[in-house]
């Protein structure tokens, strides 16, 4: 049977429309602000991409402004997250999915490292308890 | 999770992490709309927090709400809070029926006297006790007897927080919000013809966190939530500041994503997260597809006028429309000549139903 020759709705391209919030030059300049913040005094900001109002298209503008740099993680802690470090040193993008891969949370952070790509205490000390239990005894 | 367990307990019961943990804190706090440097209060209070008892009530209602909340109900963050709590009472949800299920709901309500949460969706009829029972107990004195044991109670959609749409003009079951039968306990109003589902759950979640009931406006509503217009959120809004407007659905105007207010949009009385939640996963909202936005969050949604005509036109009733258009003269003819004369005249004396078809009739019927 001859299949007409359509693009799937999911791979159509969100264009950027007319209709701009104009959020994403001052988000920008948050960005900016919050990183000499974080050389002054080492400060760490986090701002939710979920509560601010912006256009089709306008959230992967500014993650096109930003950039991919050094770093890419994934974590798998309650479903997936990737941690991405951006073009400009010191600023993170933080994407929250759950086991069905749908985002739950998006954040841009402003820090040297964001803190859930750290060993957590009580994690390490959990570690060190299974460890030490699969051991042989004489080894402890 | 068993009833003296605490959150961060069961979860760490449940094999997870630390890291894990602190992740649903931080989705936690975007859920509930609060900054994320709350997160370190959230992870102290979530980890201390004790299963709350909830018992659900539906009435006069469409299951939309609880549909609009189990879709977010695959193993989600939003998931995760709603195992959270100890669902003891959902007809729609539970197993048991009839006598069996009433049995749990009374167990359930005397062992968690004073401190259970009680979520009502759909409205309650009033006219006659017969238009909505459940296992033989009427709407209303299962409200008022489940009420009395509640710490506080959540009206989940517009019908159990306003009436919605069962009170709709002529209101045939006389159908009142929860708020009007219930006067002695805190209230939270979730509106929404359905809630956003992670509404929903953010109110469970403050509630859960802190122990309290979130900061509410005038109508009873989550500020977090309901603090800002639709219209004071929303991206189209740079083109009703110029001016600019799409006039059909498919003209210029509207191919280029113009301010949708000439096609009726309610976003400038309408209170709602939609504009920055979004719906299906933050996918979208109404006006982001070319919908106008109905102003479902708002009592008497459905009464309010056309859900096609701007909001400045008086057709919420045919006698209103009638002064406004002998006050303002021929401009305002247009509201008037927008009716059919003669249905007008015939419904205005027998109050027979005027259908949105006969108030869009043009002024050529005139
Ligand atoms: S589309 Fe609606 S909510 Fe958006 S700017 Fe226009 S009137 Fe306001």
């Amino acid at each position: 049977m001859h299949m007409p020759d359509v693009t799937p709705a999911m791979e159509l391209k969100v264009e950027t429309a007319d209709a701009l919030t104009c959020n994403v030059q001052p988000l920008l300049h948050e960005i900016r602000h919050a990183l000499a913040r974080l050389l002054d005094e080492g400060g760490h900001t986090v701002i939710d991409l979920r509560s601010l109002p912006l256009a089709p298209g306008e959230e992967q503008q500014l993650l096109d402004e930003l950039g991919n740099g050094e770093v890419y993680a994934r974590l798998h802690a309650l479903g997936p997250t990737e941690i991405i470090e951006s073009r400009y040193p010191g600023v993170w993008i933080v994407v929250h999915y759950n086991s069905s891969d749908e985002v739950i949370g998006k954040f841009i952070e402003v820090c040297d490292i964001p803190n859930l790509l750290r060993s957590q205490q009580a994690d390490i000390q959990q570690g060190l308890e299974q460890l030490q239990a699969q051991l042989p005894a004489a080894i402890n | 999770m068993s009833k003296d367990e605490t959150l961060g307990e069961a979860l760490r019961r449940q094999g997870i992490t630390r890291r894990g943990f602190l992740k649903f804190c931080a989705a936690t706090a975007s859920m509930m709309a609060l900054p994320p440097s709350m997160v370190p209060a959230i992870a102290a209070a979530l980890e201390k927090a004790m299963r709350p008892s909830v018992i659900w009530l539906s009435f006069q209602e469409c299951t939309g709400c609880t549909e609009s909340l189990t879709r977010s109900h695959s193993p989600t963050v939003e998931g995760l809070i709603f195992d959270t709590i100890s669902l003891d009472y959902h007809h729609t949800l539970q197993a048991a029926s009839g006598s069996a299920a009433e049995a749990a709901r009374e167990a359930a309500m005397e062992e968690n006297y004073g401190k259970y949460i009680l979520v009502v969706d759909g409205s309650i009829p009033t006219a006659n006790p017969g238009y909505s029972t459940i296992a033989g107990i009427s709407n209303k004195s299962m409200l008022l007897d489940t009420a009395k044991g509640a710490a506080a109670i959540v009206a989940v959609g517009t019908c159990a927080a306003y009436g919605g749409i069962p009170k709709a003009k002529p209101n045939p079951t006389g159908a009142v919000a929860v708020s009007d039968l219930i006067k002695d306990k805190p209230i939270i109003n979730v509106s929404g013809c359905p809630p956003i589902p992670v509404v929903i759950t953010g109110v469970l979640a403050h509630f859960l966190t802190f122990g309290t009931i979130p900061e509410l406006d005038a109508l009873g509503r989550p500020k977090a939530y309901y603090g800002q217009s639709i219209h004071d959120r929303c991206y189209r809004r740079p083109f009703y500041d110029k001016g600019l407007f799409a006039n059909t659905f498919d003209d210029e105007g509207a191919k280029k994503g113009w301010c949708l207010y000439k096609l009726g949009c309610k976003g400038p009385t309408t209170y709602n997260a939609c504009a920055t939640t979004k719906w299906n996963e933050g996918t979208s909202f109404p006006i982001e597809a070319g919908h106008p936005c109905l102003g479902c969050s708002e009592p008497d949604f459905w009464d309010g006028g056309g859900f096609y005509k701007a909001l400045s036109m008086p057709t919420e009733d045919i006698t209103r429309a009638a002064v406004y258009a002998v006050g303002a003269g021929a401009a305002a003819g247009v509201a008037l000549g927008a009716m059919n004369r003669a249905k007008k005249a015939r419904a205005v004396k027998t109050h027979e139903k005027v259908t949105i078809n006969d108030l869009e009739k043009g002024a050529d019927d005139d």
